[in-house]
């Protein structure tokens, strides 16, 4: 049984790395995401507001500066997640504050700023700027976060890996067997004493060594290339990569326990993977989403995986804090693992 | 002794009865063809058979036996269609699949039998049809199995690769195993088979050797005529007689009489053709002339 098991592992993999196409996407999909991510989210790029500045000196229309002009400027210019444009054309700037291309046109010298009327971003900006004279808000005390904070891209971090996880599970699984069942390479070995029992294992033990590896070069590269950190153990991220890995296959094995038709299947996995890329804070936390659906999304195996592995990595999560993920993914395994088992059949009767 | 004996075999799919209560057997070390028209049941059969189908009832012995666990380990099987898995050379095709059997054939000998060693580290998927159906047919012998099955072995193939084939099953057969071949070329069912069983619409029409099935029911020749204008003198000819677009073809067991009726209607014979009958005129014969959907 297990030299069967070993050669069928051993032929999926060579397919596997000898698709040299295939195989780059898997690897560079991971890096373009965290550097996209890291580019866009890296604190001193990320602008929320733009405003336009007409400098002094070249400004069409200068008039008396005043100190307290200068000084409300300089504090506003002081704030964070906005970007500030030099014009030295007034015609030019309004021009652009008309189209929306900037929020909001201050001339700090002349004392003078523009803001359009219809414009939402324009009237926070206006807000802001007003904020500026006035440093401390009454009756409150500015706290500064003790410890270290987790940079966006490291709290990301976990979550691209968990997405790469899912999508290479279950595409890599489900679409792979669909295949084989529609152009009869399942029908062929069917009639080897080779059993569903030791196919499917191949497929799953296959599959995670694949994961696996993606995952360390992954890994180790965005150490490499990030400075990340696994603040936990390794063993205990394994052990949940693990668990996360076989419960996203064994839900691939279910998907491909019947079809033989790839773009209906490409259909469901779509159906599966859309909501989980979006639901499971993979890019942003359902902090403040509707309860229902905070409590709806752990359905999801990607849920645990990326929660439990945010928790070691982010935070130093041992095994035993992040019981209850790992429980869940495991008992979604077994599941997933019976129904799929029970479902499977090599070809149509 | 009896390989494989088939009894009342039915199976039903919806709407069509693609095997109709058959019977048949196969003796060791012999090749038992099953001929017929596409859609007269060859395939369902063989794959029921090889347990890819389920029956519907019926019973399949096999060394006198039902088909346990180790018929899978025993038998070599070559599917009509299939695919292989990608990325794999000819060599790593075969390693492969013999190692998913506990008895395994010598590998050399397989790569000679098979005439595969020029194109062992070529990809499995850049291989001419011809010599991928060589590569099918080594992977039904990873095993050494005493019984093969091969589905339409030579279909799509040249002339000249059919008949390298042909020469692969005959070294085959040489070793003392038993075939069970489909196929809906005759020549080739005349040439490999020592029995066959003729199939229409899922039932067995005829069985038996490829020259007492002549006998039985084609006796004679084949009178041709290449004039089919004359066929408006032929309404009281006592034989049975075809007619294509360019010739009109007599069967007759006697071509002294049949020559003198035709002379006696005075047709031209300048151009007349005589040959003796072969199991494509049984084929014909038993399954029509009508070209199927």
């Amino acid at each position: 049984m297990w030299r069967r098991i070993w050669t069928l592992i051993k032929a999926r993999n060579r397919e596997y790395f000898r698709d040299k196409s295939a195989l780059g996407w898997n690897f560079a999909f991971p890096f373009l995401i965290i550097l996209g991510f890291g580019l866009i989210f890296t604190e001193e790029r990320q602008t929320l507001y733009k405003v336009g500045v007409l400098v002094p000196g070249m400004a069409a229309l200068q008039t008396d500066s005043s100190n307290t002009a200068d000084g409300i400027y300089t504090n506003f210019k002081d704030k964070k997640f906005i970007e500030f444009i030099e014009f030295s054309s007034r015609d030019n700037a309004l021009d652009k504050l008309k189209h929306h291309r900037i929020d909001f046109l201050v001339a700090p010298k002349s004392g003078e700023y523009w803001v359009s009327k219809t414009s939402p971003k324009g009237y926070i900006v206006e807000r802001l700027f007003h904020s500026s004279s006035e440093m401390k808000a009454q009756g409150y005390h500015k706290q500064e976060i003790t410890g270290r904070e987790i940079p966006y891209v490291e709290w990301l971090f976990p979550g691209i890996l968990g997405l790469n996880i899912m999508f290479s599970a279950l595409f890599g699984v489900g679409y792979v067997i669909v295949r084989y069942r529609k152009n009869g390479v399942l029908k062929r070995i069917s009639v080897t004493p080779v059993s569903a029992f030791e196919f499917l294992t191949a497929q799953v033990v296959s599959r995670i060594f694949i994961l696996f590896f993606t995952a360390i070069v992954v890994f180790v590269g965005c150490v490499i290339l990030f400075g990340f950190e696994c603040r936990g153990s390794y063993f205990d991220l394994v052990i949940v990569l693990f668990m996360g890995s076989f419960s996203l296959i064994t839900l691939g094995l279910i998907v491909a326990s019947r079809s033989e038709s790839e773009e209906f299947t490409g259909g469901i996995l779509n159906l599966m993977t859309w909501p989980m890329m979006f639901l499971c804070e993979v890019w942003f936390s359902m902090e403040g989403a509707q309860p229902w659906l905070q409590k709806a999304t752990h359905i999801f195996p990607l849920t645990h995986l990326i929660d439990a592995s945010r928790r070691i990595m982010n935070d130093g999560a041992g095994l035993y804090d992040v019981r209850y993920q790992v429980t869940i993914l495991a008992a979604m395994s077994l599941l997933f693992l019976l129904a799929g088992s029970v479902l499977f059949k090599w070809h149509k009767d | 002794m009896l390989v494989l004996e088939i009894i009342d075999l039915v199976k039903h799919f919806p709407g069509v009865n693609a095997v109709d209560n058959i019977s048949f057997s196969v003796e060791s070390g012999t090749c038992f063809g099953l001929l017929g028209p596409n859609g007269a049941g060859k395939t369902t059969t063989i794959e029921v058979i090889e347990g890819i189908l389920s029956p519907t009832s019926g019973t399949i012995l096999y060394n006198g036996k039902s088909r346990g666990k180790s018929f899978k380990e025993e038998v070599g099987i070559q599917l009509q269609k299939t695919e292989l898995p990608l990325f794999l050379s000819v060599k790593e095709t075969i390693e492969t699949f013999r190692n998913l059997y506990k008895r395994k054939a010598a590998m050399d000998d397989l790569i000679d039998a098979c005439h595969l060693r020029e194109l062992l580290e070529r990809d499995n998927r850049k291989i001419s049809g011809g010599q991928k159906q060589r590569l099918f047919l080594a992977m039904a012998l990873v095993n050494d199995p005493k019984l093969i099955f091969l589905d339409e072995p030579t279909t799509g193939l040249d002339p000249q690769a059919r008949r390298y084939l042909w020469d692969i099953v005959h070294e085959i057969k040489s070793r003392n195993k038993t075939i069970i071949l489909t196929t809906h070329y005759m020549e080739e069912a005349q040439i490999l088979c020592d029995r066959i069983a003729i199939m229409d619409y899922g039932k067995i029409i005829a069985q038996g050797t490829p020259n007492d099935l002549l006998e039985q029911h084609c006796k004679g020749a084949a009178v041709v005529l290449q004039d089919i204008n004359d066929e408006e003198k032929l309404a009281d000819l006592p034989w049975e007689y075809f007619t294509t677009r360019e010739s009109i073809e007599i069967q007759t067991d006697n071509i002294n009489e049949c020559i003198t009726f035709l002379m006696d209607k005075g047709i031209d014979l300048s151009n007349m053709n005589v040959r003796s009958l072969n199991l494509e005129d049984l084929f014909l014969k038993l399954t029509g002339k009508q070209l199927r959907a």
